[in-house]
């Protein structure tokens, strides 16, 4: 069944379908990556966001991307809340604060789960937009438009990101407390507020993220646990803390796994991110560009 | 002789005061049963106990069973295997119920197969497929229209051969219940010689369907049987709808979990049109038996209180039926004994609210009534619609049939 023509719609496909799982990962590779925090609820933050963006879309016709912004600030908030009570409970108190910091964040993870069921409903939820099911035609070849709406936005997304963590202020004194916190410190800045911010701002960044997974499949409660593996895969292998690492690493997955369920069989995709996985960290274990 | 008489009137005032106390004293008949209320089946099992409730009102309204009200004895197994070998035991043991109904879906059932057949007890069962076909016990009558096994697959290549399929595309979930439908698909395939182009099995999770569906249409199939869940059954349709699917495909669906649920229905709205899937109930005038628009009416009030699927089509009615049943057999052998009922369930047709129900050998349907039936001229975003018929006209079973095919699947989409 192999066709050139396949073979190159399953590579463009892959390249949008990588870019949208770095949108969802980028917030991650800041929070896990740069600070350390086992955050394993940041896909249900993500799903939480996504179903922010129904609200706003299903009561007030908002278009999703415009309500991805409006909720920004609110999770900039709500990123700066969860970091002062994971700091406060568990950070604060020393060594083992990796270990039981899985527990309180996966504690999260399933409250804001249940929330989610007791506002919405156990049923999937989606948004209208008018690039919602629509399609670019070159020829016989088609690609669904909210696919390159997704594209666009994570690209403009990541590379937002990086440009801030790298040219402003705060976004160098964020990669500073990444790499040493004691040094930070003795320079008379707070590395805690610092780690709170930049918390806020993985957090922030889930509000367009949470959009784009709602434009590009229907939401329900429990996606959360789909991601967990994807977001975390793309983030180790990117190398942590590193931004262009992620996108590029997310590329290279979407790709993978596009080709391998339009040439090879679908049943095999979700071993692709975890074989990907094994043998970047076998050649370069400390991810694809981390340091 | 005055005060006789009034001694006479006042000891049978005193009898008639006794039997009467007597008879309200009776305890109750208690159907017990547990019932997904929270978790994936959730949506499903509310839908179902309020139909089940609604038989209970309107039977205790009429005076009850064998003179004593009907009392349900309902537990939330969560929607897992492993909550309802537990509640079940305690239902026969500790709350020491009369009759025993299975929770929605097979998962929750499977396990209790095993209990119900050693202690001999009676199960109505509530929409599992094939949980009693490695078991064998002969006192389970599933109420779901399902049939032999291989019908599903059977009704819908009938409509796709003449309407021309000469081969076959299978896009299955990877899940015992997609995979059950792709297994008889497959058989039925081959009984038939009809080659199988594209058999793909997609994992849980799959985010984006684009991809396969590029695959699937390069395969360039006639017929596509698709046997999905809920959350991929929305992500299916709208690839399909963007890349396209070609069009040698005469006929597409068959086995789509979800598209039966109003709020997914709403969700999909456009997409759904030309899509031919299985459903159990729909209101096409040949589905309207004895009694089935009052207990719409009433299911449509009380769906809302509820928080529930306000059409409660796929479930809700066979819920009700269920509980007909029951009615019409402990009537009839004006008992409870559980070896009685199972006797004349199997030996006689049921008059129900979703039509005549007879039992083969193995307690399911002896004829199949899955329909079939292909979505039209669906907007977006209103549930209403989906209330008056035209909607998804019947193609199958013949009896219960409200139009003809629309073929090939692209044509059928405007």
């Amino acid at each position: 069944m192999f066709s050139m023509d396949l073979l190159l719609g399953a590579v463009v496909l892959g390249v949008l379908l990588g870019c949208f799982y770095a949108a969802v990962s980028v917030g991650l590779s800041v929070s896990f990556g740069l600070l350390d925090v086992p955050h394993v609820a940041h896909p249900a933050f993500l799903v939480l966001a996504s179903y922010g963006v129904y609200q706003l879309n299903e009561s007030y016709d908002i278009d999703p991307l415009l309500a991805g912004l409006a909720i920004t600030p609110l999770f900039f908030l709500f990123g700066l809340l969860a970091y002062r009570v994971y700091y406060e409970t568990f950070e604060r108190r020393g060594s083992d604060a990796g270990v039981r910091g899985i527990a309180f964040f996966f504690g999260i993870a399933f409250i804001i789960e249940v929330l989610i069921i007791l506002q919405f409903g156990v049923d999937q939820r989606s948004v209208s937009a008018t690039y919602i099911g629509k399609s670019w035609r070159f020829g016989e070849f088609r690609i669904p438009i909210r696919q390159l709406v997704a594209f666009a936005v994570a690209l403009a997304l990541t590379v937002l990101l990086a440009v801030y963590l790298s040219k402003t202020f705060m976004g160098r004194a964020i990669r500073a407390v990444a790499q040493d916190e004691e040094a930070l410190r003795l320079m008379g800045a707070n590395p805690v507020r610092i780690k709170q911010f930049a918390f806020g701002i993985a957090t922030a960044v889930l509000g367009i993220a949470g959009a784009l997974l709602i434009i590009v499949a229907p939401v329900e409660p429990t996606l959360d646990r789909a991601y967990i593996g994807r977001t975390f895969c793309v983030v180790v292998m990117a190398g942590l803390g590193s931004i262009s690492g992620t996108l590029i690493a997310a590329i290279i997955l979407g790709v993978a796994e596009s080709i391998v369920l339009t040439l090879f069989g679908a049943s095999w995709a979700p071993a692709i991110s975890f074989a990907m996985l094994l043998g970047v960290l076998a050649v370069r274990p400390q991810g694809l560009l981390g340091r | 002789m005055k005060r006789r008489t009034f001694l006479g009137g006042a000891m049978a005032v005193a009898v008639l005061g006794q039997g009467s106390s007597a008879l309200a004293q009776q305890p109750p008949i208690k159907i017990g049963m547990s019932m997904p209320q929270t978790g994936g089946l959730a949506g499903g099992g509310k839908a179902s106990l309020l139909g089940i409730e609604i038989w209970r009102d309107d039977i205790n309204a009429k005076g009850g069973l064998l003179g004593r009200k009907v009392e349900l004895v309902v537990y939330d197994d969560k929607s897992s295997a492993s909550e309802t070998p537990a509640i079940y035991a305690k239902l026969v043991d500790v709350d020491k119920v009369d009759l025993l109904f299975a929770p929605y879906a097979t998962v929750p059932t499977a396990p209790i197969m095993p209990f119900v057949k050693q202690r001999g007890l009676l199960l109505m069962g509530n929409f599992s497929f094939q949980v009693n076909s490695k078991v064998g016990h002969d006192m389970w009558f599933n109420n779901a229209p399902w049939g032999p096994a291989d019908s599903w697959a059977a009704s819908f290549l009938d409509l796709a051969q003449k309407a021309g399929g000469k081969n076959m595309a299978l896009l299955t979930a990877d899940q015992e219940f997609a995979q059950n439908l792709a297994l008889t698909a497959r058989d039925v395939a081959k009984k038939r010689n009809l080659p199988v182009v594209f058999d793909q099995v997609y994992p849980p999770n799959t985010v984006e369907f684009s991809s396969i569906i590029r695959a699937l249409k390069a395969a360039k199939p006639d017929i596509v049987y698709v046997a999905s869940y809920p959350p991929d059954s929305a992500g299916i349709l709208r690839a399909v709808n963007e890349i396209g699917i070609g069009d040698d495909v005469k006929i597409f669906g068959g086995g789509m979990v979800g598209l039966q649920f109003a709020a997914v229905m709403s969700n999909l709205g456009s997409l759904l049109n030309g899509v031919v899937n299985y459903n159990t109930w729909l209101p096409e005038k040949s589905m309207y038996f004895d009694g089935t628009k009052e207990f719409f009416d009433k299911y449509t009030k009380r769906a809302v209180e509820a928080k529930v699927d306000p059409l409660g089509y796929y479930l809700a009615p066979f819920g009700y039926a269920m509980g007909q049943m029951i009615e019409a057999a402990v009537n009839s052998t004006k008992s409870l004994d559980q070896k009685g009922i199972a006797k004349y369930l199997r030996e006689n047709e049921h008059k129900t609210i979703v039509g005549p129900i007879a039992f083969s050998a193995d307690g399911e349907r002896k004829e199949t009534a899955t329909l079939q039936a292909q979505f039209r001229g669906v907007k977006d975003k209103d549930i209403e619609q989906f209330r008056s018929p035209g909607k998804q006209v019947i193609l199958f079973p013949e009896k219960l049939k409200t139009g003809d095919l629309i073929s090939p699947f692209e044509a059928a989409r405007k």
